[in-house]
């Protein structure tokens, strides 16, 4: 049974469609990433599925209850770690710990002052004097501190220092090893290739992609550089292959991890000397869908927008239109979602 | 780049956020001076009845500790004497929150942050604000002036009035310029302003209170605490009787020294920190913190405290005064008729105390309406978010603070009864007596104060962004019913929307149920409304 199923969601503040057809699948025991550029609708989903926001419409359950009107059940169950974190300000950190433990039913004094030992954060000083880090976390530690079935981080560690980012990716696993599932939404891609068994990322209120990172890698394509003893040709016209040009008598390309054989097949016959290639980086799959325009930032070089887009087509299985640009972003960015699944 | 890079700008920006603040401020000081001074002389036509009111201001200490020293007998002097301290204290409190919100709440917020970053002078954001508000001030007073002899009043005692409160918000500008310099939260350098506010408002009181009568009885020669107070500086410019204009150099001279004192704090601190360190606390909460009443508890007591003190301090002086109106009736056939006529022939003294506990009726329900916004304060902070996504429900979240408001407003009102009776009790022979009496009678006001909380928690629940608005707009509404309404002439029916409308003004005029129990019953109506929308909208919306 899913921890968290949300099918077609959608919510609206006033004219601004904030979500809008959301799909998110978040499986018992698994960390889920949840990608997204801001304003994307993370933080929305995030509080529907806490019962703080009420949808408009679509279906949405969390430990297989409804989140909004079971809301105070649910969060027996659950532990969250709000994206701005703010706490009552005449309180100490360990006062608003204790505080946010017990009202969610209750926490681990060992855990918690082990947590608060690891995270090296003071509990005796005022919640008001706390910078943004360290409110961040004094959330994670009550969060951490209560033994709970589902953990749901909004952008946890967006203050925390390199050695606080450590501490807390070993929490992530602590929970994991101990039976939890854990829904992260993170704009650190080391965080999310560290934790991550399956990410969904999502724009303007939609799943664009959802699935393990190597299933998402596949989607795009790898860059490859060969050098070889005779001229190349008709390499361009090959399925999968993009992009291909000639400097300093190297021959740079692009191509889609399915026709990488018979990409070199046909290499192999101009009598290859030397040849790299690079498979595609995090950043790389994630600007193709954080930027403003999905089809442009497919390869993360804005100069080749126009192959890009049709290579996106392309992933899914569909037959390669070259130069179909991006009038039709929508299907591009909905047919790698299919593709993935 | 220098230190006041920046100003004009910041200035600009410091006049944008409060545009409409700064327009109440401005227009509505003169205004109110105007409307006042055409009441006073109409209650004070001719010289012999301004006689009459010069001789027993002079005489009556409560007149001296609360309107100040009477000078003279010219209807500018009544009029000032009349209005002086309200308006002084409106004003010195505007100042001194004004400063608050564009220097401290800026820093506090990270709001000066983000502007320190871009091209702004170190000193640019408090020479901002106070250049602003002193504006604010001196523009106030000019219309103050205009109002003032428009009414009829003599220029140059309009002019050297207008000056004098002027004079009092310039000074606490310069006194919230280092307050804010001082604490690292809005809220303690507000409190701390506030807390000189006070002490302010005592010194003065105490001066005149210990002053001498003139010769002809119609005047006030303050002894020495007035003249370190900031509010009795106003005063001794003697307006309307021989004005001394060379007092109006003090608050300029303390304006050029508290922005020196500033500008030397701001020096030798970091941004968003203070000179008065915060103490550490607990490292674990105690047991009885951990639950929404422990909390509401936590987050009141403070307030709560103060409250009490005040109400305390105003509720025995009220009730000590309460004899001084005996004596003043028996000395005073004359006045004792008029005020029979007003009250409609009730008991006299009976007619002043129930008046007392109205007004604080009316007090304390501005300390339910603070008490209750926190939750919307929360809201829009974040913290509600975070507490709601425990497994507390939002009846449960949203019923403890009103209960916590509630429980607070009993506190109160049982407070301002008692003192109250024990001060009249301890005059008149009897504290334990009438501190159980008006105890009891307070205590009659907490339906209209339950139908204050009904309705900021309906606001709540259905118009949350309009909540802090809405909440005190209400309950202006319902003090303006209750103060100007007979006099305005308004029809029942406009009066009848005060809830404090309905509450038997007890003990003038013997209890009864009904209304009581009606106005609970709006009141739950109101508290029901307002938890149902809230368990049915957003959070935070
Ligand atoms: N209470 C609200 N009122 C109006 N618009 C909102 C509100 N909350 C979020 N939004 C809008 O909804 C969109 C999604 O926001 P959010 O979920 O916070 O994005 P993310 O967390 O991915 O950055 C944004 O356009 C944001 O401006
Ligand atoms: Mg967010």
């Amino acid at each position: 049974m899913p921890v968290i199923s949300i099918g077609n969601l959608v919510k609206t503040f006033g004219a601004i469609r904030a979500l809008d057809g959301l799909d998110l699948h978040v499986e018992q025991g698994e960390v889920h990433g949840f990608l997204g550029p801001n304003g994307s609708g993370k933080s929305t989903t995030i509080r529907i599925l806490l019962g703080l926001l009420r949808r408009d419409s679509g279906d949405a359950q969390v430990l297989g209850a409804d989140p909004w009107r079971d809301a105070v059940r649910l969060h027996r169950r659950l532990a969250y770690v709000p994206g701005d974190v703010s706490l009552w300000p005449n309180l100490t950190g360990g006062e608003a710990i204790d505080l946010l433990g017990q009202l969610r039913g209750g926490l681990d004094r060992r855990r918690r002052d082990e947590l608060l030992h690891r995270f090296d954060l003071d509990p005796t000083r005022r919640c008001r004097t706390y910078s943004k880090g360290n409110r961040q976390k004094v959330a994670i530690v009550a969060a951490f501190s209560s033994p709970v079935e589902l953990y749901v981080l909004d952008e946890p560690t967006s203050g925390l220092d390199p050695l606080m980012e450590a501490v807390f990716q070993d929490e992530v696993r602590r929970v994991k090893q101990a039976g939890a599932t854990v829904l992260l939404s993170s704009h650190v891609l080391a965080e999310v290739e560290a934790l991550c068994d399956r990410v969904s990322i999502i724009r303007e209120g939609r799943t664009v992609e959802s699935g393990t990172l190597t299933e998402l890698r596949h989607l795009t394509r790898t860059a490859v550089t060969v050098e070889t003893a005779r001229p190349v040709s008709g390499l361009d016209v090959l399925p999968g292959v993009h992009d291909v040009h000639e400097v300093d008598g190297r021959t740079h390309l692009e191509v889609e991890p399915a026709h990488l054989d018979e990409l070199l097949g046909q290499l192999i016959r101009f009598g290859v000397r030397a040849l790299t290639s690079t498979p595609p980086t995090l950043e790389q799959l994630f600007l193709r869908h954080y930027g403003d325009d999905p089809a442009a930032a497919a390869t993360g070089a804005p100069a080749t927008a126009a192959a890009g887009a049709s290579t996106a087509t392309a992933a899914s299985g569909a037959p390669s239109a070259p130069a179909a640009g991006s009038s039709d972003a929508d299907a591009q960015v909905d047919a790698p979602h299919g593709g993935a699944r | 780049m220098s230190a006041l890079t920046g100003t004009t700008r910041l200035a600009r920006l410091v006049l944008r956020r409060d545009r409409i603040r700064l327009a109440i401020w401005i227009l509505g000081t003169p205004l109110l001076g105007y409307a006042l001074a055409g009441s006073v002389a109409s209650i004070y036509p001719g010289q012999e009845a301004r006689l009459g009111y010069a001789t027993t201001s002079a005489s009556s200490l409560v007149a001296r500790a609360f309107n100040g020293p009477i000078h003279g007998t010219d209807l500018g002097a009544v009029v000032v004497a009349e209005t002086y301290v309200t308006l002084a204290l409106i004003v010195a409190l505007l100042s001194t929150f004004a400063v608050t919100r564009h220097t401290r709440q800026n820093e506090e917020t990270g709001r000066a942050e983000l502007l320190g970053a871009n091209v702004v002078g170190r000193y640019a954001p408090l020479t901002a604000a106070l250049f602003v508000i002193v504006a604010a001030n001196t523009v106030a007073a000019v219309l103050l002036a205009v109002a003032l002899a428009g009414a009829g009043l003599p220029l140059a005692g309009s002019v050297a009035a207008a000056a004098a409160i002027g004079g009092v918000g310039v000074a606490f500008t310069a006194i919230a310029a280092v307050t804010a310099q001082l604490s690292v939260t809005a809220r303690g350098a507000n409190a701390l302003a506030a807390a000189t506010v006070g002490l302010a408002f005592v010194l003065r009181a105490a001066g005149d209170v210990f002053g001498e009568q003139s010769a002809d009885g119609t005047r006030v020669r303050s002894a020495w605490p007035s003249w370190i107070s900031p509010l009795g500086w106003g005063n001794q410019v003697r307006a309307f009787d021989g004005e001394r204009w060379w007092v109006l150099a003090l608050p300029v001279a303390l304006l050029l020294v508290g922005v020196a004192l500033a500008y030397a704090l701001a020096e030798r601190r970091d941004q968003g920190a203070g000179l008065i360190a915060p103490r550490r606390g607990p490292a674990t909460a105690a047991p009885r913190l951990l639950s929404p009443a422990g909390l509401a508890w936590r987050m009141q007591r403070g307030t709560l405290l103060g409250w009490a003190v005040g109400v305390a301090v105003l509720g025995f002086s009220m009730g000590i005064a309460g004899d001084e109106f005996n004596d003043m009736i028996d000395a005073n056939p004359a006045a004792a008729e008029a005020i029979n006529a007003m009250g409609g022939g009730a008991d006299l003294i009976n007619a002043y105390l129930a008046a007392m506990l109205g007004l604080f009726a009316l007090t304390i329900g501005a300390y339910v309406v603070q008490a209750l916004l926190r939750v919307r304060g929360d809201e829009a902070d974040g913290v509600l978010e975070a507490a709601l996504a425990t497994a507390v429900s939002r009846t449960r979240w949203l019923g403890t603070q009103v209960l916590a408001a509630t429980l607070g407003a009993v506190v109160l009102l049982l407070v301002a009864g008692v003192t109250t009776g024990l001060g009249y009790g301890i005059v008149t022979g009897d504290p334990l007596g009438q501190a159980v009496e008006l105890g009891g009678a307070a205590l009659l006001r907490l339906p209209a104060l339950l139908v204050i909380a009904g309705v900021v928690t309906a606001i709540f629940g259905l118009l949350p962004r309009w909540s802090v608005v809405l909440s005190w707009t209400a309950l202006l509404v319902f003090l303006l019913l209750g103060q100007l309404g007979a006099v305005l002439e308004l029809p029942q029916a406009a009066l009848n929307v005060s809830p404090y409308t309905h509450v038997p003004a007890v003990p003038a005029v013997d209890p009864a149920a009904l209304p009581l129990v009606v106005l609970a019953a709006v009141a739950a109506a109101l508290l029901a409304v307002g938890v149902a929308a809230f368990r049915h909208r957003d959070v935070p919306s």
